[in-house]
C-alpha cells in the first residue's frame, strides 16, 4: 500500500514537472515582450537587455530558475504590475468555497437519491430520479444560470413588487460591505451553488444508482440480509461505501469536464475564483498571470487524481498492491 | 453520419436507424410490435432487430424525428425570412414576439428568429463535423489499442486518460486566444478532446472480439491485420460506435456554445447559439427573448441528442444492456423487459 502510494506520488510529481516545463516553454515563446511591437527597442538594445535579464540562456536553465522562484512563492508580476501570487491564492480560496459547497450539497442529495432509486428500482421514485438525472445532465449550465438570474433578479421581483433581486446575481459579497458577513456570503453563494449542484447532483444520482444496483446484487449483501441485519444498517453500512467506490473513480475521470463547467459558471456569476481569473487574464493576454494559473490548475488536478487513486485503493479491499 | 462500409455477414452491427434502417425494414418481418415469439425473431437480421428495438423506444424515435426537423429548419428557414442575421430594423429594437418579428428583436433591432436559425446552421455543422471526425479518430485509436493490446494499448489508453483529465475548455480558450483560428480552430480542438469515449468503447469491443473464432479464421485465410481490424471486426463494433458518437454531439454543442458564450471561439459576425446567448446576456433586462431562445435551442438539441443516444444504446449496444432484474427491492418489483434506463 505504502509503496503504491509512493509510486503514484512520484509519477504525479514527474507528470507535474513535465507539464510545467511544457507550459513554460510554450508561454515563454508566446510572450516575448522584447519582440513585441511598440516596445521601442532597436535590435542592439533588445539583445543587450536579453543578456542582462538572462533571457539568452538555455531554456532548461531558465526553466529551473523560474521553477525555483515558483516553489519559493515568487510567482512574478502581471503586466499591470501587480504580484500574481496573492491574486491566485484568493481566487483558489473562492473557487474552493464554491466547489466545496456545491459538492457537499450534491453529494448529500445525489447519492441519497441514487441509492434510494436503486433500492426501489422501477418504482415511481426511480423513474423520477432517472428523468431528473437526464434533465440535469442535459441542460447547459450557463443557460440554467442565465435563467435563474433572469428569474430571481427580474421576473420574481416584478411579480412581488420588490425593490431588488431576491438573490444577488453576481459577485462574492455586496459591494462596499466591510469585513466578513457569513449570511451575505451565503446569500451570494446560493445561485452559483444551485447551478453547479444541478449538474453534480445528476452525476451523483446516475453513478450511485448504477453502482448500487450492482452492489445490492452481491452475495455478501444477501448473506447479511439472511443474518437478519437491520435494512437501514445494511444499506448505509455495508452497501453504501462499496457503491461509492466506482463513483469516486468516475468523478476523478471526469475532472476535466467538471473543471470546464466550473470556469463557465464562475464567469456567468462573476464569482472571483480561478475560472474568472483565467478568463480575465486570457482576455488581457496577461501571460505572466496565465502561466502560474496553469501550473496551479495542473497541480490541483493531478493532486485530485492522486487522491482519488489512493482513496480507491483504501476503500476497496479487493485491490492489493504489492 | 459515419456509414462505414457494410459487411455482408453483418454479425452484430447495424446502421444508424435514422439514415439506413428505414430501408432495411422493407424486408419480410412478422407484424405486431411486441412479437416475443423466438421463431419470429430468429428470422430477422441483426439490423432489423436493432430497428425493432429502437422503434419501441418512443422517446428516442420522437427525438430522432425532432432532430431531423430541427436540422431541416436550420437549413431552410433562413431562406424564407426577408431579414438577414445582421440586418437592423430601426425603431423596432427590444420588440417582443409579434407578427413583424416572430420572436422579437434584440438591442439593435435584429430579428431573433432569423438569427436563431442562421446560428443553428453554424452550431450544428461545427458540432457534427467535430463529432464525426472525433468518432473516426477514436475508432482508429481504439481499434489499434484493442487489437494489438500490450504496450500499444497501455500507451494509447493512458493518453486517453490524460486527455480526459485536461479541462478541454482551458485548451480551447488558449488556442482560440493565441491563434484566432476561427471555425477551423474550434473544430480541430474539439476533435482533440472528443475522441476518448469512442476510443474506449471500441477498444473494449475489440478486446473481446480479438479471441473470437471468426478473427482466427480470417487470419488463417491470410487476411492482413488491417483487413481483419477494419473489415472483419469493425462492423461488429459499429453499434457501440454510433451510440458513443451520438452522445458526443451533445458534448460538442455544449463545448462550442460555452466557448462562444465566453466570448472566445467563433466571433460575432458569424452567429452561433453560444455567441447569440453571450450577445443578449447584458441586455436581458430589456429583452429576454434574444437570450432565452438560443439557450433553449442549445438545451433542446442536447436533450434530443441524449435521448436519441439512449434509445440507440438500447437498440444497438447489447454490451450495455442490463438484463438481470434486481431481486433486492422488498416491494417485489416485477417488470417485463430487460430494458432499463441507465
Amino acid at each position: 500500500m505504502l509503496r503504491h502510494v509512493l509510486r503514484r506520488l512520484l509519477i504525479s510529481l514527474l507528470l507535474l514537472l513535465l507539464l510545467s516545463f511544457i507550459t513554460y516553454v510554450v508561454f515563454v515563446n508566446l510572450a516575448d515582450p522584447l519582440r513585441a511591437r511598440g516596445s521601442g527597442l532597436n535590435p542592439q538594445q533588445a539583445s543587450r537587455l536579453r543578456q542582462v535579464l538572462g533571457l539568452d540562456r538555455k531554456i532548461f536553465f531558465r526553466y529551473f530558475s523560474w521553477g525555483s522562484h515558483f516553489l519559493r512563492g515568487n510567482w512574478g508580476v502581471s503586466f499591470r504590475n501587480t504580484p500574481v501570487a496573492p491574486d491566485i491564492r484568493d481566487a483558489l480560496a473562492n473557487s474552493l468555497v464554491l466547489g466545496g459547497s456545491a459538492l457537499l450539497v450534491s453529494f448529500l442529495v445525489g447519492s441519497t437519491l441514487g441509492l434510494l432509486s436503486a433500492v426501489r428500482q422501477h418504482s415511481r421514485l426511480d423513474r423520477l430520479v432517472a428523468t431528473a438525472t437526464f434533465l440535469g445532465l442535459s441542460i447547459p449550465g450557463f443557460f440554467l444560470a442565465l435563467l435563474l438570474q433572469l428569474f430571481f433578479a427580474i421576473t420574481l421581483p416584478r411579480w412581488l413588487h420588490l425593490g431588488g433581486p431576491v438573490f444577488p446575481v453576481t459577485g462574492l459579497m455586496t459591494p462596499g460591505v466591510q469585513g466578513f458577513h457569513p449570511l451575505d456570503r451565503l446569500w451570494h453563494l446560493a445561485l452559483p451553488v444551485a447551478v453547479l449542484s444541478t449538474y453534480f447532483t445528476a452525476a451523483f444520482m446516475r453513478f450511485t444508482r448504477a453502482s448500487a444496483l450492482e452492489v445490492l446484487q452481491a452475495d455478501y449483501i444477501r448473506t447479511a440480509r439472511a443474518k437478519g441485519l437491520h435494512p437501514l444498517r445494511l444499506l448505509l453500512w455495508h452497501a453504501f461505501p462499496n457503491a461509492l467506490i466506482p463513483v469516486a473513480t468516475q468523478l476523478a475521470l471526469d475532472i476535466g469536464a467538471i473543471a470546464s463547467g466550473f470556469i463557465v459558471i464562475e464567469r456567468v456569476f462573476e464569482w472571483p475564483g480561478m475560472g474568472t481569473f483565467f478568463i480575465v487574464a486570457l482576455d488581457r493576454r496577461d501571460w505572466p498571470q496565465v502561466l502560474p494559473w496553469l501550473v496551479v490548475a495542473a497541480a490541483f488536478i493531478i493532486a485530485l487524481n492522486l487522491l482519488a487513486d489512493i482513496v480507491y485503493v483504501a476503500l476497496d479491499p479487493r485491490i492489493r498492491y504489492r | 453520419m459515419g456509414n462505414v462500409h457494410e459487411d455482408t455477414q453483418s454479425a452484430g452491427g447495424g446502421a444508424a436507424p435514422e439514415s439506413g434502417a428505414p430501408a432495411s425494414v422493407s424486408g419480410p418481418r412478422p407484424e405486431g410490435p411486441g412479437a416475443h415469439e423466438p421463431s419470429g425473431l430468429a428470422q430477422l437480421t441483426t439490423k432489423q432487430l436493432a430497428w425493432r428495438s429502437f422503434r419501441r423506444h418512443r422517446l428516442a424515435v420522437a427525438s430522432a424525428v425532432a432532430l431531423i426537423l430541427l436540422t431541416l429548419a436550420c437549413i431552410v428557414l433562413p431562406f424564407t425570412t426577408h431579414y438577414t442575421y445582421s440586418g437592423l430594423d430601426f425603431g423596432h429594437e427590444f420588440e417582443g414576439p409579434g407578427s413583424r418579428h416572430w420572436l422579437g428583436t434584440d438591442v439593435l433591432g435584429r430579428d431573433t428568429f432569423t438569427r436563431l436559425f442562421y446560428a443553428g446552421r453554424i452550431s450544428l455543422s461545427v458540432a457534427l463535423a467535430a463529432t464525426v471526425s472525433a468518432g473516426i479518430l477514436g475508432t482508429i485509436i481504439g481499434a489499434l489499442a484493442g487489437f494489438y493490446g500490450g504496450a500499444a494499448d497501455a500507451a494509447l489508453m493512458r493518453t486517453a486518460d490524460l486527455f480526459l483529465a485536461v479541462p478541454y475548455l482551458v485548451v480551447l480558450l488558449i488556442v482560440s486566444t493565441v491563434f484566432d483560428a476561427g471555425l477551423a480552430g474550434v473544430v480541430i480542438t474539439l476533435i482533440l478532446f472528443l475522441w476518448m469515449p469512442t476510443a474506449r468503447t471500441v477498444r473494449g469491443v475489440f478486446l473481446s472480439l480479438r479471441e473470437k473464432e471468426f478473427v482466427e479464421a480470417a487470419r488463417a485465410a491470410g487476411a492482413s491485420n488491417l483487413r481483419i481490424m477494419f473489415s472483419q471486426m469493425l462492423p461488429n463494433a459499429m453499434g457501440p460506435v454510433i451510440v458513443s458518437v451520438t452522445l458526443l454531439i451533445g458534448n460538442a454543442i455544449l463545448a462550442e456554445s460555452a466557448l462562444s458564450f465566453l466570448g472566445f471561439g467563433i466571433q460575432p459576425p458569424t452567429p452561433t447559439w453560444g455567441n447569440l446567448l453571450a450577445d443578449a446576456r447584458y441586455s436581458f433586462f430589456e429583452a429576454a427573448w434574444p437570450m432565452v431562445m438560443p439557450g433553449l435551442a442549445i438545451a433542446i438539441t442536447v436533450l434530443l441528442v441524449n435521448l436519441l443516444g439512449d434509445g440507440l444504446r438500447d437498440a444497438l449496444d447489447p454490451y450495455q444492456r442490463v438484463i438481470q432484474p434486481t431481486k433486492w427491492a422488498p416491494s417485489g418489483s416485477e417488470h417485463d423487459t430487460g430494458r432499463t434506463t441507465s
